[in-house]
C-alpha cells in the first residue's frame, strides 16, 4: 500500500487514477493506427527460449568466418526498412553502415584484431551527439544541426568496432514519457503499434525490440531508459550517475542525466555498458572508479546450480505496489519476486517512506536545471534562427518557434522555481528531499543486495492517451525518478505480460543496486533472464522473421 | 582653491600626516577640479545639467565638498594568464562541419560540458592567501543566468554564496608624492568564474577569472587607484596573471556613493566601468564625487540614480551607460556539471609554503634596512625591480648605493630605451661589483657611470671592462704628483695669476690634471697634491 502522503501525492498529480490500459479491440487498433492493416498476426507462436547475446553470437560467427559484418548489416538494414514505416523509431539512418561493416570485414580478412563491438549495429538516441549525422534532440530548434564531435560514449563504441546505424526518436530533449513529444514523428510500440513505446528513449527501445539494431544508447534522467524498456520488452540499464561520461549528451537535467544501454539480452546490455563506461576528462562528474568486466561473472545457463542466487537479499519496495499501480503489473512483479525466491533469493518487503516525495522533487529539480541547460538554444550560434529586428525578439521568436509545448512548460516551471523569492520553497526544498531519498535508499541497500519494483505503474498505453494530460504522464514516472535522485544504477528486465495488444504487453521488473554495483545487478539479471520460463522476448511485429 | 577642495573628503584612516595629505590632495584634485569646470562649462548639452546657483559659485566647490564623504568599493576581475582555458578541455579532433576549429565547450555547443582546470583553483588559493583571506575548505560553482550574445550557454559559471576565499585585507603605502601613509582595506571575497565578457572568435576559450570584491573602505580616487595598483602588484608577484589594465587582464568596476558627513545611511550607489588605467580610476572617482556632491548640495538627490556609468577618457567625465531597473534576478543555482571544490590542508599548506615574499612584507623589510619610503615604493612596486635589487644586495652591495643606482641611472636608461629591468644586460652580480669597485677606489664614480651604460647595453663584467679599457683609478701619489708638476710647468701664466691671488684657478688646474690622467686620477688625492704644490712656493 502507498503511504498516506504517497497516495495523496499520486492523486494530486494524477486526477485520473485508472491506469489500466483499456482492452484493445481489433477495431480500436485499426482506428488508432493508419498502418493497422500491416499488423502482424494476432496469435503468434510463443518463443520460450531465453534470449541469446546477439553480440557474442555475431562475434563468434565473424571470427569463425561463418558470416560477414556486411551480411549481417544488410539483414538488419532490411528489417529496419521493413518495419520502420510502422514504427518510426529512427530520425536518421546512417548511410555509411555497409561501408563501416566492410571495413570490419577487411580487418578480419587481414587477420587483424577487431574490437569487442566489431560489426555490432548500435542505435543512438538523437540527443547524443554524432559527428557524421544530424543530432536534433528531437527538437525543431536543432533541425539539421550537425555537431562537430562525437559524444564520448559514441566515440568509445566506434573505437571498439561498433557501427552507429542511426539516430533514434525521442521526446524533445528527453522531456516526456511517450516519445510523442518529438518534434518530428511519433514512434510506435513493436508489441502493439497503436501504443506508445514509452519515453523519452522510445526510439531506442522500439528499435532494439524490433531488432532494427542489436543494442542502443539512450539517456535516463527520470526513467527514460527504464520505462520504455518495460513498455517494449527489452533490457534497459540506467548506470550509476558518473559511470558513463555525459560529454556529448545534450543536457536536460545535468545532475540526473545518464547515458544508458538497451539490449535484447542482459549480456548485450552489459557488453555495451562495458564499452561506454569509465572516466572522461571532458566530464568532470564522470567517476574515476575502475570499470569491472561486467559479463565475466555471468554463469552459462546450462551450468546453473539449483539455487544460483542462494542468500541474495532482495527488497521489494512496498510503496511501488500500492493503489495507482495496474493490478496486472503487480501480478507480474509478485511473480518475478517468487521467481527470485526460487533462485534462492531472500525476498522481503522494504519500505521507503520518502518514495512518493520523489516525483515532485524530481520535477522541480529537473525543470530547474533544464531551464538553465536549454538557455543555450537561443538561435544565435547554431540551430534554427528566427528573423527578428532586435536581439531580445531574436531570442524570443527563435525559442517560441523552436521549442515544443512540453519543453516550454518545463522551462517555465524551472524558471519559476529558481526565481528570487521562490528558490527556498521549491529548489532548495527539493534538494533537501533529494538528500532524504538518498539516505533512505542507502539504508535500504545496506540491508539488501538489490531492491525491486515495477519499472512503470502500467504497461504501454495508447498513443494520444496522455498527450494532453501532462500530470498523468508525470505520474507514470513515479517508479523511476527516485533512482535518478539517488544516482543509483537500475536494470529493467522483461518479466511478464499483461493483457492488451495483439499478443499481450510486456512488463519490466526494475532492479536497483548500490552505487557502482552494476556488476551485481547484471549478474542477478542475467540469471533471472536465463531462467525465465515461457517468456516471449520477440515482439509480434517481427515474429515471422526467422533471422532474429 | 584646489588646495581647499580636499577638505571635503574625510581622511581614512586618520593616521596620516595631514600636511602631506594636503599636498597630495592639491596635486590630485587639480585634475578633478579642472574637469568639473569643463563640465559646468558644457552643461547646456547635458540632459540633466548640474545647476550651480550664483550663491553656490561664490561659495566654491570646496565648501560644498567639505560636507560630504564618498564610500567606494571595487570589484576587480583578474584574468589568469598562465592558462588559456578555464572551463574547457578542447578535443583536438573535430569533424569537418563548420565552426570545427572552435572548441565545443567555449561555443556552448549542445552536449559540451565545462571542466575546471586545477590551475584556476591554485591561483585562487594563492591570491586568497596573499589577501589574508580565510579559505572555504568546501566551495562550489553556481550558474548565473542571463541572456547575452557573448554568453553562449545562457549562463556564466561563477561562485555565488560560497566563494573560495573571504574576509581578508590588503595593506598598501600611498605614494610619497600623494602624501604617503599606510592603508589597510578589507577584502570581502575572492571567487572563481569564467570570463563572460570575452568575444568568442578569439578561439582562446573562456578565460578563467578571479573576482576580488573589496569592502567599501576607500574614500577617494587615489586610495582606490592605489588599491587597484596593489592588487596588480600581488597578481604579478604571485605570477597568477599579467595584470595588464589596458588589455583588460585586470578590470576594475567601481561602486561609489556620496553622503553628507554624519549621515548613517549610504547614498545611492553608482557603478563606474571602462576604467583602463589606475589614473582613470582615480580621476573617474574624483569626478563622480564632485558630481554627486554638487547634486546633493543642490537638493537634486533624485538625480542620483542607481546606474552604471562609463568613464570617458576623452571628455574626462562619466556618462550614463544603463540605468538599473530594480535588481536583476540571476536565478543562481549550484552548477551541476562541476563537482565541489575541496581544499585539503596539505594542498593549502603546499601553496602557502611556496608563496613568494609579498609586496607588503618586502616594503616593511626595506623599511627596516633604512631605505626611504620613496625608495621603498620604487623598488617594491615592480616585482622584477625588487628581485634585481634583492639580488644585488645579496651579492654584498651597499643597500643605499644599490638603491640609488637602480633608481637613478638604471631607471633613466630603462625609461629612455623603453626596456624592463629584465631586458637590460647588466646583472645584479655586476652592479654589486661596480658599486664595490667605486667604493673601494678601484674606479672613480664618473668612470663607474660610463661602465654602467656599457654593461646595460652590451653586458660583460666590470673587471673585464676595467682591464680592457685600462680604467683603473690612479691612486699612486707619486704618479699624480708627476702629472701635477707637468701641468704647473706647462701653465706658468696661470700659476702666476693664482699665486697673485686668483685662487679660483685651482679648478682649472684640477681639470687639466684630470684630463692628463684620462679621468683616472683619484680626485681627492689629485686635489690634495695640487693644493700642496700650488701653495708650496707662495
Amino acid at each position: 500500500m502507498l503511504s498516506a502522503t504517497a497516495h495523496s501525492q499520486l492523486c494530486r498529480l494524477r486526477p485520473v487514477p485508472a491506469l489500466k490500459p483499456r482492452p484493445l479491440t481489433a477495431a480500436a487498433a485499426a482506428a488508432s493506427s493508419p498502418l493497422a492493416d500491416q499488423s502482424p498476426p494476432s496469435t503468434p507462436p510463443p518463443r520460450p527460449s531465453p534470449p541469446r547475446s546477439q553480440i557474442l553470437t555475431l562475434r563468434r560467427s565473424l571470427l569463425a568466418r561463418e558470416t560477414t559484418a556486411v551480411q549481417l548489416a544488410e539483414s538488419y538494414l532490411a528489417r529496419l526498412r521493413l518495419v520502420e514505416p510502422r514504427l518510426n523509431s529512427f530520425l536518421h539512418v546512417s548511410d555509411s553502415v555497409l561501408r563501416e561493416a566492410q571495413a570490419v570485414d577487411d580487418r578480419i580478412g587481414r587477420g587483424e584484431d577487431v574490437g569487442p563491438l566489431a560489426g555490432v549495429l548500435v542505435g543512438v538516441k538523437d540527443n547524443i551527439c554524432t559527428a557524421d549525422m544530424p543530432s536534433t534532440g528531437g527538437s525543431r530548434i536543432l533541425e539539421d544541426y550537425r555537431p562537430p564531435f562525437d559524444a564520448t560514449a559514441v566515440r568509445k563504441v566506434r573505437e571498439l568496432g561498433g557501427i552507429v546505424v542511426g539516430k533514434t526518436n525521442l521526446d524533445e530533449f528527453g522531456m516526456g514519457s511517450t516519445t510523442e513529444g518529438s518534434a518530428y514523428k511519433v514512434t510506435a510500440n513493436p508489441w502493439d503499434i497503436s501504443r506508445v513505446p514509452g519515453g523519452s528513449s522510445g526510439g531506442s527501445a522500439a528499435a532494439v525490440s524490433a531488432r532494427q539494431c542489436m543494442v542502443a544508447l539512450g539517456s535516463d534522467t527520470g526513467g527514460s531508459v527504464r520505462q520504455p524498456s518495460s513498455f517494449c520488452g527489452v533490457v534497459g540499464l540506467k548506470p550509476t550517475y558518473g559511470r558513463v561520461s555525459r560529454y556529448g549528451l545534450m543536457a536536460y537535467a545535468s545532475s540526473l542525466d545518464v547515458i544508458g544501454c538497451f539490449g535484447s539480452s542482459v549480456a548485450d546490455t552489459a557488453i555495451l555498458l562495458n564499452a561506454i563506461s569509465g572516466h572522461d576528462r571532458y566530464d568532470a562528474t564522470s567517476s574515476k572508479r575502475e570499470v569491472p568486466d561486467f559479463i565475466s561473472q555471468f554463469t552459462a545457463s546450462n551450468t546453473l546450480e539449483d539455487k544460483p542466487l542462494e542468500g541474495m537479499r532482495v527488497g521489494l519496495i512496498r510503496e511501488t505496489l500500492g493503489s495507482g499501480v495496474d493490478s496486472g503489473v503487480v501480478s507480474v512483479i509478485n511473480a518475478a519476486a517468487s521467481h527470485l525466491e526460487e533462485l534462492g533469493c531472500i525476498v522481503k518487503e522494504v519500505s521507503l517512506p520518502s518514495f512518493s516525495l520523489g516525483l515532485p522533487a524530481y520535477y522541480i529539480l529537473a525543470s530547474s536545471e533544464s531551464s538553465s541547460n536549454l538557455s543555450r538554444y537561443d538561435g544565435v550560434r547554431y540551430g534554427s534562427q528566427a528573423v527578428a529586428d532586435e536581439l531580445s525578439s531574436l531570442y524570443g521568436v527563435s525559442r517560441a518557434e523552436g521549442f515544443g509545448s512540453e519543453v516550454k512548460r518545463r522551462i517555465l516551471m524551472g524558471t519559476y522555481a529558481l526565481s528570487a523569492g521562490y528558490y527556498d520553497a521549491y529548489y532548495k526544498r527539493a534538494q533537501q528531499v533529494r538528500t532524504i531519498i538518498q539516505k533512505s535508499f542507502k539504508a535500504a541497500l545496506d540491508e539488501n543486495d538489490v531492491l525491486i519494483s515495477p519499472a512503470a505503474p502500467s504497461a504501454a498505453y495508447k498513443i494520444g492517451e496522455k498527450k494532453n494530460d501532462p500530470l498523468a504522464m508525470y505520474a507514470g514516472d513515479i517508479m523511476t525518478v527516485n533512482v535518478n535522485l539517488a544516482g543509483l544504477p537500475a536494470l529493467v528486465l522483461p518479466s511478464g505480460f499483461v493483457d492488451g495488444g495483439p499478443s499481450g504487453l510486456p512488463v519490466g521488473l526494475q532492479m536497483i543496486g548500490a552505487a557502482f554495483d552494476e556488476e551485481k545487478l547484471l549478474k542477478v539479471g542475467h540469471i533471472f533472464e536465463q531462467t525465465l520460463r515461457g517468456h516471449r522476448f520477440v515482439p509480434p511485429i517481427i515474429e515471422d522473421d526467422n533471422t532474429c | 582653491m584646489a588646495l581647499l577642495l580636499c577638505r571635503g573628503i574625510r581622511m581614512y584612516p586618520p593616521l596620516l600626516n595631514y600636511a602631506a595629505f594636503l599636498r597630495r590632495k592639491s596635486h590630485v584634485f587639480y585634475c578633478a577640479m579642472s574637469t568639473t569646470e569643463a563640465q559646468t562649462a558644457t552643461q547646456g548639452s547635458q540632459s540633466t545639467p548640474i545647476k550651480i546657483s550664483p550663491h553656490r559659485k561664490e561659495k566654491g566647490l570646496d565648501d560644498v565638498l567639505k560636507d560630504y564623504e564618498a564610500i567606494i568599493g571595487i570589484e576587480t576581475h583578474v584574468q589568469l594568464s598562465t592558462l588559456t582555458k578555464a572551463f574547457c578541455s578542447c578535443p583536438y579532433h573535430y569533424g569537418s562541419q563548420p565552426n570545427t576549429n572552435i572548441c565545443p565547450v567555449c561555443m556552448g555547443l549542445p552536449g559540451a560540458l565545462p571542466v575546471l582546470n586545477s590551475k584556476v583553483i591554485e591561483c585562487a588559493v594563492k591570491l586568497g592567501l596573499a589577501l589574508n583571506c580565510k579559505l572555504n575548505i568546501k566551495s562550489k560553482f553556481d550558474r548565473k543566468q542571463y541572456f547575452y550574445p557573448d554568453l553562449p550557454k545562457g549562463y556564466q559559471i561563477s561562485q555565488f554564496d560560497v566563494p573560495v576565499a573571504y574576509g581578508g585585507h590588503i595593506d598598501l603605502d600611498l605614494p610619497v608624492e600623494f602624501g604617503g601613509g599606510h592603508r589597510r582595506f578589507g577584502i570581502t571575497r575572492v571567487h572563481m568564474e569564467e570570463d563572460a565578457g570575452k568575444l568568442l572568435h578569439s578561439g582562446n576559450g573562456r578565460v578563467p577569472l578571479l573576482e576580488i570584491v573589496s569592502e567599501p573602505d576607500m574614500r577617494n580616487g587615489i586610495e582606490a587607484a592605489e588599491y587597484a595598483a596593489e592588487l596588480q602588484r600581488l597578481v604579478r608577484y604571485l605570477g597568477v596573471g599579467n595584470g595588464n589594465m589596458q588589455e583588460g587582464s585586470l578590470r576594475c568596476d567601481v561602486n561609489i556613493s556620496v553622503r553628507p558627513i554624519g549621515q548613517v545611511k549610504f547614498g545611492t550607489k553608482v557603478e563606474i566601468k571602462n576604467l583602463n588605467s589606475f589614473s582613470s580610476v582615480n580621476r573617474a572617482i574624483d569626478f563622480e564625487i564632485v558630481r554627486q556632491a554638487l547634486l546633493l548640495s543642490e537638493g537634486q538627490d533624485d538625480q542620483i540614480v542607481q546606474e552604471t556609468r562609463l568613464w570617458e577618457e576623452g571628455s574626462q567625465k562619466t556618462v550614463t551607460m544603463r540605468k538599473k531597473e530594480g535588481l536583476s534576478d540571476y536565478r543562481y543555482f549550484p552548477e551541476p556539471d562541476l563537482p565541489g571544490v575541496i581544499l585539503t590542508k596539505d594542498y593549502v599548506d603546499s601553496i602557502c609554503n611556496c608563496l613568494p615574499e609579498l609586496p607588503e612584507v618586502k616594503r616593511r623589510r626595506y623599511e627596516k634596512m633604512g631605505l626611504s619610503m620613496q625608495d621603498i615604493l620604487f623598488l617594491a612596486n615592480d616585482v622584477n625591480v625588487a628581485e634585481f635589487f634583492d639580488a644585488t644586495i645579496a651579492k654584498g652591495a651597499d643597500v643605499k648605493l644599490a638603491a640609488n643606482w637602480i633608481m637613478g641611472d638604471i631607471a633613466a636608461y630603462m625609461k629612455n630605451e623603453k626596456l624592463s629591468i629584465d631586458d637590460i644586460k647588466l646583472t645584479p652580480q655586476e652592479l654589486a661589483e661596480l658599486i664595490a669597485s667605486i667604493k673601494g677606489g678601484t674606479i672613480s664614480g664618473k668612470i663607474g657611470k660610463e661602465i654602467l651604460f656599457e654593461l646595460m647595453a652590451k653586458g660583460g663584467t666590470v673587471k673585464g671592462m676595467i682591464e680592457e679599457k685600462d680604467l683603473v683609478q690612479i691612486a699612486d701619489p707619486a704618479e699624480i704628483e708627476k702629472m701635477v708638476d707637468k701641468v704647473l710647468l706647462d701653465n706658468p701664466k696661470q700659476l702666476e695669476q693664482y699665486r697673485g691671488g686668483k685662487t679660483k684657478l685651482q679648478g682649472y688646474f684640477a681639470g687639466q690634471v684630470m684630463k692628463a690622467s684620462k679621468g683616472k686620477a683619484n680626485p681627492g688625492l689629485l686635489n690634495k697634491i695640487l693644493l700642496e704644490k700650488l701653495n708650496a712656493k707662495s
